[in-house]
């Protein structure tokens, strides 16, 4: 009887030990997140954003600092320019600098033709005079009189398209909001990595020494918190000079105090437990305890902490933009872009719109994946 | 509790000694100094600036200078706009600043709350998605995007209302830049009070305050929203204490005479005097609404004793 009932308990167990495969806490976290439509929906729109940083600037039609001065503030079209009632003006214009007699100009496709002579031999150098403008290229002298004196300039049209218009030194802002892409995440997610780093040693080893040095160590960051935090990223950004590395350093200073103190918080609830005694107990080292067991296990918060700071980074470094702290002109971010266009209203609306859309839309995004996140790692909060 | 006050107001002068202190000699760390131009000065000119705003004399002197200036009351001279002394620039700037912020601070606090306890008395409706959703949209938009964008739709494509400007302080100029101020405000004050309600109408004091047979008004009114308005008020201290000193962003895009840019414009071109008046401000104004949180606490939170 006895023996039957084991075996039957053996049984069971051996049947419902693959049944109940263990899931650890990132499993758990991942199932929840990926059930969340408007987490994975950001996720995804994030990737995109990221492809479009990293290689938009690369396939995009035109360099984000190419200055075209014909099409300053050219409004955003999907039709390429130059329009068609604008090229015969154009080619009238660029023309006469060649001080040459000029006929009336025609346009057959992408070609425009206009006959043209001179009192001397015509200069076949005076092509350049048209190559020289955006709107035409390949110009050339075609059916040239025995004498020289008259010919037709024939030159094919340059046709750009601008989708989303240029800005008032003439460079194309769908480039230019790639590369603002690319620096406004760049800067996010470094300054992050940079706050993350710094806030998560310090805090440790904090909360995980405590006594006297925690006393100290966290004196100082309520000091470093009682500055306007702007103050301090002004005077690093002053100190250090407007170049982008120190710019998500600067960022990266001011963020790692929020995250000193959620480690630290946990660090110190951590260390009562018996999994770090028995640690201390077999005689491993502080730096040991802090490596093995107390950084791994705060890292919960941590990303849900990470993921809510990329945006914050993104929107200092756009506020510094704003200011004219950030990055340098050719160069440009998301912010730089708005502040642009902001003081352009009255005239170049989608200098304003283009790139408020794409920081609104990558902030909506982090948050609504940060928010997925800390539903998914710390399900009693909800 | 008049005890408590002054013992408060005691405490806060070493937090404003210390920041002063930092503040004061991390800005002369920076390199540059306020007369440097793109062309140099004459030296002889630069010796005689130096010497009149004591420039010339070593740092300690100079600090020690400023605290006695500052204990009785002179920020001293701006720098870089001459003529002026900071406590003229405050005294001008300071009105305008507090005006546009206190205003938006009111309405942030009626709306939000009101948003907020609406979504939560209507929990998992329509109106409570749509509070909530409206409210992320307040907290991830920053106002450098909301301000340039209500001065396009209102300014110029409406024309309702003047796209900048401050013209002495008339109604119209101020609506934009106190709806710029005030939305992600009412966005956060709602999200904080409709989780603070909800909590709340599930609590043990509002329970016995249904079972007494209160009618439901009351029940809300006074016992539920009293509970909820607490981390509304702790948030809002240090939140009005920002909004009441100025913002860079709202007054440089709707060209307002406040002090919010002084900060910046300080910082950037080395005024020394301007920046630390303006962080002595900043830093007055966050003791003042801490305590003024502090003290709102102990007559809404019967729990809550300051002896």
């Amino acid at each position: 009887m006895t023996d039957h009932s084991t075996i039957a308990a053996r049984e069971v167990l051996t049947e419902a030990g693959p049944m109940i495969a263990g899931r650890s806490l990132w499993q758990d976290a991942w199932r929840r997140l990926r059930k969340n439509k408007a987490a994975v929906a950001s996720a995804i729109v994030l990737l995109l954003l990221a492809l479009a940083g990293i290689f938009g600037p690369l396939v995009a039609p035109h360099p984000y600092d190419r200055i075209y001065p014909q099409y300053v503030r050219t409004p955003a079209s999907l039709e390429a320019y130059p329009k068609a009632e604008r090229i015969i003006p154009a080619f009238e214009s660029v023309v006469s600098r060649a001080r040459v007699e000029t006929g009336s100009a025609e346009v057959e496709g992408s070609t425009v033709r206009m006959p043209i002579s001179s009192s001397e031999a015509l200069d076949p150098r005076i092509v350049r005079y048209v190559d020289r403008s955006d709107l035409f290229e390949n110009a050339r002298i075609e059916e040239l009189s025995a004498d020289g004196r008259s010919g037709v300039m024939v030159a094919d049209v340059h046709r750009l398209r601008f989708l989303f218009g240029t800005d008032s030194n003439g460079r194309d802002l769908l480039a230019r909001i790639l590369i603002g892409i690319r620096v406004s995440l760049a800067i996010g997610v470094l300054a992050s990595a940079m706050a993350l780093l710094f806030g998560v040693s310090y805090g440790a080893i904090a909360g995980y020494l405590g006594g006297r040095v925690d006393g100290v160590m966290m004196r100082i960051v309520d000091i470093l918190y009682s500055l306007p935090f702007i103050f301090f990223v002004i005077l690093l950004v002053v100190f250090f000079g407007r170049n982008f590395i120190l710019i998500f350093i600067a960022i990266g200073a001011t963020e790692w105090l929020d995250m000193a103190r959620i480690v630290r918080g946990q660090a110190l609830m951590l260390k009562r437990q018996e999994f770090v005694q028995a640690a201390e107990a077999l005689g491993v080292d502080n730096s040991g305890i802090l490596r093995r067991h107390i950084i791994p296990n705060t890292l919960g918060p941590v990303v849900v902490f990470v993921t809510l700071l990329v945006p914050k980074a993104i929107l200092l470094e756009s506020l510094l933009s704003f200011l004219g702290l950030g990055v340098q002109e050719p160069l440009t971010s998301l912010g730089l872009l708005i502040s642009d266009g902001a003081a352009n209203i009255q005239g170049a609306t989608w200098l304003l719109i283009y790139p408020a859309i794409a920081l609104t839309v990558i902030l909506f995004a982090l948050n609504f994946l940060g928010d997925g996140l800390r539903d998914a790692l710390d399900p009693k909060d909800r | 509790m008049f005890a408590y006050v002054l013992r408060r107001f005691a405490g806060a002068v070493p937090t404003l000694f210390i920041i002063v202190t930092i503040a004061f000699f991390m800005i002369r760390l920076a390199p540059g100094g306020p007369f440097d131009l793109e062309r140099p000065l004459d030296p002889l000119i630069m010796e005689n600036l130096n010497r009149a705003y004591n420039l010339d004399k070593p740092l300690l002197y100079q600090y020690g200078h400023y605290l006695w200036n500052l204990a009785q009351g002179d920020l001293g001279p701006s720098f870089t706009r001459r003529d002026f002394s900071v406590v003229d620039l405050f005294r001008t700037g300071l009105p305008v600043s507090v005006l546009l912020g206190g205003m938006a601070i009111s309405l942030a606090l009626i709306v939000g709350t009101f948003l907020g306890a609406l979504a939560a008395l209507k929990q998992n409706t329509a109106v409570d998605y749509a509070v909530v959703g409206t409210a992320t949209f307040g907290i991830t938009i920053p106002p450098f995007v909301i301000a340039p964008i209500l001065s396009l739709l209102f300014g110029v494509w409406l024309g309702w209302l003047p796209a900048g400007g401050w013209s002495s302080g008339s109604l119209r100029h101020m609506i934009l830049p106190v709806a710029t101020l005030a939305l992600p405000q009412i966005a956060i004050v709602a999200r904080l009070t409709r989780g603070a309600t909800i909590e709340a109408l599930r609590s043990d004091h509002v329970r016995t305050a249904r079972a007494y047979g209160l009618p439901t008004r009351i029940v809300v009114g006074v016992h539920a929203l009293r509970a909820a308005i607490l981390p509304v008020v702790s948030y809002l201290g240090p939140t009005a204490a920002a909004l009441l000193t100025g913002s860079v962003v709202v007054e440089t895009i709707f060209g307002i005479p406040g002090i919010g840019r002084y900060f910046v414009q300080g910082a950037l071109g080395r005024d020394y005097t301007l920046v630390m008046g303006t962080v002595v401000v900043i830093a007055v104004f966050v003791v003042v609404f801490n305590l003024i949180v502090d003290i709102l606490y102990a007559l809404l939170d019967p729990r809550v004793r300051y002896d």
